[in-house]
């Protein structure tokens, strides 16, 4: 393994994530090609079965990830994926999004929403509460009276809203 | 038949000019500016988000409401091109070339004058020709069996393949990844269940709006974050005197506006979309200009080039969508799947059976591109203002947003994890070259692609023969060979040129 650079220029190599993205798509084109043949995918007393089309489909995937893998195989290991810094930003991003996508089906979508936007304004941000507060009252606040009251679209609930009877 | 057009045109103008469709207008195209201003909205997700809003409208007005959020997006790039150099949608990329260095040299009113005007008349010109042409498409595609509507679907996937600056085979897997999810589910033809390995949460398969949300909300919000964004903008006063002065200097570039505009409409009709056709028009303007050597230091024409391709791409984009049902942009495959939605079947027969929908819609369009013109015009501060908001801000609003967009769609908190797992997949395919549009594109078409092959096979006894069978479905299979291979003839050619040109 090559030594790792101290300085900004370090990350994951494009080269290793086009290999990386390659396998998976090779993965998911073996796990469509296996979901065809279950259900058949030659042809039927009534025409071609239901996995006729999908078959194919998974096996077009698979032989054009070979090629992209070949492809990265053969490039050069120089240019960067992203740097470690810059990866770091997007994962900032990411988790608190996912725990908030999680969070939606047991606590609706309005209590996840304020938390959401309080977290990313005080921690990413760096306001103070009182602006961060207005914001995660407001956004939320705003959907309600527009969707729910105006348009009669319902948002999940979770039991804080049943508390208020809302 | 042409008169026949313009009767349908002034009926569709009566209802298109009805009060409430000019107000639905004047909020579309003011929320698509939002929506095209914003990193991480944008025409296509900003159109699926606000979809569900409009299952209580008609769909005539629903429609209005949706393509003007689509010009508005169309609009509000070059909103942030000009002033911040960053593209708000990627078919602006080209705009920033010319249009920021103006803006920084204390030019930005004349860009922006320069960049709405050229969107207006791209527009302009691509509505003209729907006007006069799409008739006659879906009249022709009236007579299309199951083998030509399929040759049709194979014509634009191939042309994604040969016309995309990625990779053939990272086009052709992106695109095929759609078909798989498109085929997840109930199998509409057998009544089998299939891909689903026993999860009950893809009975019904993927729904598109969910890919499209995370896709390109989601994804783009991951992009923006790594890259740091920093907004740092110029500021922007647009008053009359500059409009005005700008108007008189365009019409020296009459050429440049004509070639982009047929660039854009080309491209936009074959789905190769508005962000190929600005670089193209970029780039040959560039080529034959006499200030050529200027591009990129604040030229003016090179910011009409590309925005003017842009538009026109962007607008000829719903030709195919509303004459063959084949759409040729992402956001004219949402405005397709609002189509279904509404109960409409998009195709030949839209314009006998719907007669009053589309030439409403294609009546809206004129008016819409007025509307817009005006509209951005006199509200360019309020819009570079938005941009000002810092992205920690901006960031999780837009992610709530995506999030109870995803939901309302079918009202269905399994989605809303579906769509945080398609924006991680839409970061990693950015950052790897995997084109999206083919994916989105082949999602919305999978099925009516696959039922369209599968007719076609029965018809023939599983023979391929069927798609050579009769002079018009090989035309279109020839064609989208060619279109495919496109990169091959191109190579091909250059080489012969090469070899002939050496012994003279």
């Amino acid at each position: 393994m090559e030594q790792a650079h101290h300085g900004a220029a370090a990350g994951p190599k494009q080269r290793a994530v086009e290999i990386g993205t390659a396998l998976l798509t090779m993965l998911f084109g073996l796990i469509v090609i296996y979901g065809s043949v279950i259900v058949g995918y030659g042809w039927g007393s009534d025409g071609p079965q239901a996995g006729f089309f999908p078959f194919y489909v998974g096996l077009i995937i698979c032989i054009c990830s070979l090629i992209n893998l070949v492809m990265a195989l053969r490039t050069e290991a120089t240019g960067l994926f992203a740097e470690w810094g810059q990866l770091g930003q997007v994962l900032r991003v990411l988790i608190p999004a996912t725990i908030y996508v999680v969070l939606i089906p047991f606590l609706g979508i309005y209590l996840p929403s304020f938390l959401l936007i309080v977290v990313f304004m005080t921690w990413l941000g760096k306001y103070g509460f009182p602006l961060s507060l207005a914001v995660a009252v407001g956004v939320p606040a705003f959907f309600y009276l527009t969707l729910e009251r105006w348009f009669l679209i319902p948002l999940p609930k979770g039991p804080i809203e049943a508390m208020l009877g809302l | 038949m042409i008169v026949d057009n313009f009767i349908n045109l002034y009926h569709g103008f009566y209802i298109a000019g009805d009060p409430f469709n000019i107000l639905l207008m004047v909020i579309g195209i003011l929320l698509g500016v939002i929506i095209g201003v914003l990193p991480g909205l944008g025409g296509a997700n900003g159109v699926a988000i606000l979809l569900p809003l409009t299952f209580s409208m008609s769909p005539t007005s629903a429609i209005i409401l949706l393509t003007c959020i689509y010009w508005g997006a169309l609009f509000g790039g070059a909103i942030t091109s000009v002033l911040f150099n960053i593209p708000g949608e990627p078919w602006s990329v080209a705009t920033t070339f010319d249009g920021h260095p103006m803006a920084r040299s204390g030019r930005a009113g004349e860009a922006l004058t320069a960049a709405f005007t050229s969107s207006f008349v791209g527009a302009f010109f691509a509505i003209v020709m729907i006007t006069l042409i799409a008739p006659l498409v879906a009249q022709f595609a009236l007579q299309f069996g199951p083998a030509e509507k399929f040759a049709v679907y194979f014509l634009a996937f191939a042309s994604f393949v040969g016309m995309s600056k990625e990779p053939p085979a990272k086009t052709i897997v992106s695109m095929m990844i759609g078909f798989a999810l498109a085929a997840v589910g109930l199998d509409m033809v057998t009544g089998q269940l299939r891909l689903t390995f026993g999860v009950t949460e893809l009975l019904n398969g993927f729904d598109f709006l969910i890919a499209v949300i995370g896709l390109f909300g989601i994804g783009e919000i991951l992009l923006t974050m790594e890259e740091g964004l920093e907004f740092r903008g110029k500021a922007a006063k647009i008053d009359p005197k500059v409009v005005w002065k700008t108007w008189k200097t365009l019409p020296k570039y009459w050429a440049t506006s004509l070639r982009s505009c047929i660039i854009g409409c080309w491209m936009g009709i074959t789905p190769a979309g508005a962000t190929p056709a600005s670089f193209m028009a970029y780039g040959i303007a560039k080529r034959v200009s006499k200030n050529g050597k200027n591009f990129g230091n604040g030229e003016i024409e090179g910011v009409v080039a590309p925005e003017t391709a842009a538009h026109a791409a962007g607008t000829a984009a719903m030709l195919p969508m509303l004459a063959l049902g084949v759409p040729g942009s992402p956001t004219a495959a949402v405005l397709l799947g609002g189509l279904l939605i509404w109960g409409l079947q998009p195709g030949p027969m839209l314009f006998v059976e719907q007669a009053e929908f589309v030439w409403g819609l294609i009546a809206s369009m004129y008016l819409g591109n007025v509307v817009g013109l005006i509209l951005v015009l006199t509200t360019v501060p309020l819009f570079a203002s938005i941009l000002r908001i810092p992205f920690s801000i901006i960031a999780p609003v837009i992610l709530v947003i995506c999030a109870i967009g995803a939901y309302t769609v079918n009202n269905n908190v399994f989605d809303v994890l579906m769509m945080m797992v398609f924006g991680v997949l839409g970061y990693l395919l950015k950052k790897t070259n995997y084109p999206l549009a083919p994916l989105v594109l082949a999602i919305v078409l999978g099925d009516s692609a696959e039922e369209a092959f599968r007719q076609s096979l029965l018809g023939s006894g599983g023979s391929l023969a069927v798609f050579w069978s009769n002079p018009l479905v090989s035309t279109i299979m020839a064609l989208g060979l060619i279109a495919g291979l496109w990169p091959l003839i191109a190579m091909g050619f250059s080489k012969l040129r090469g070899n002939t040109t050496q012994p003279a």
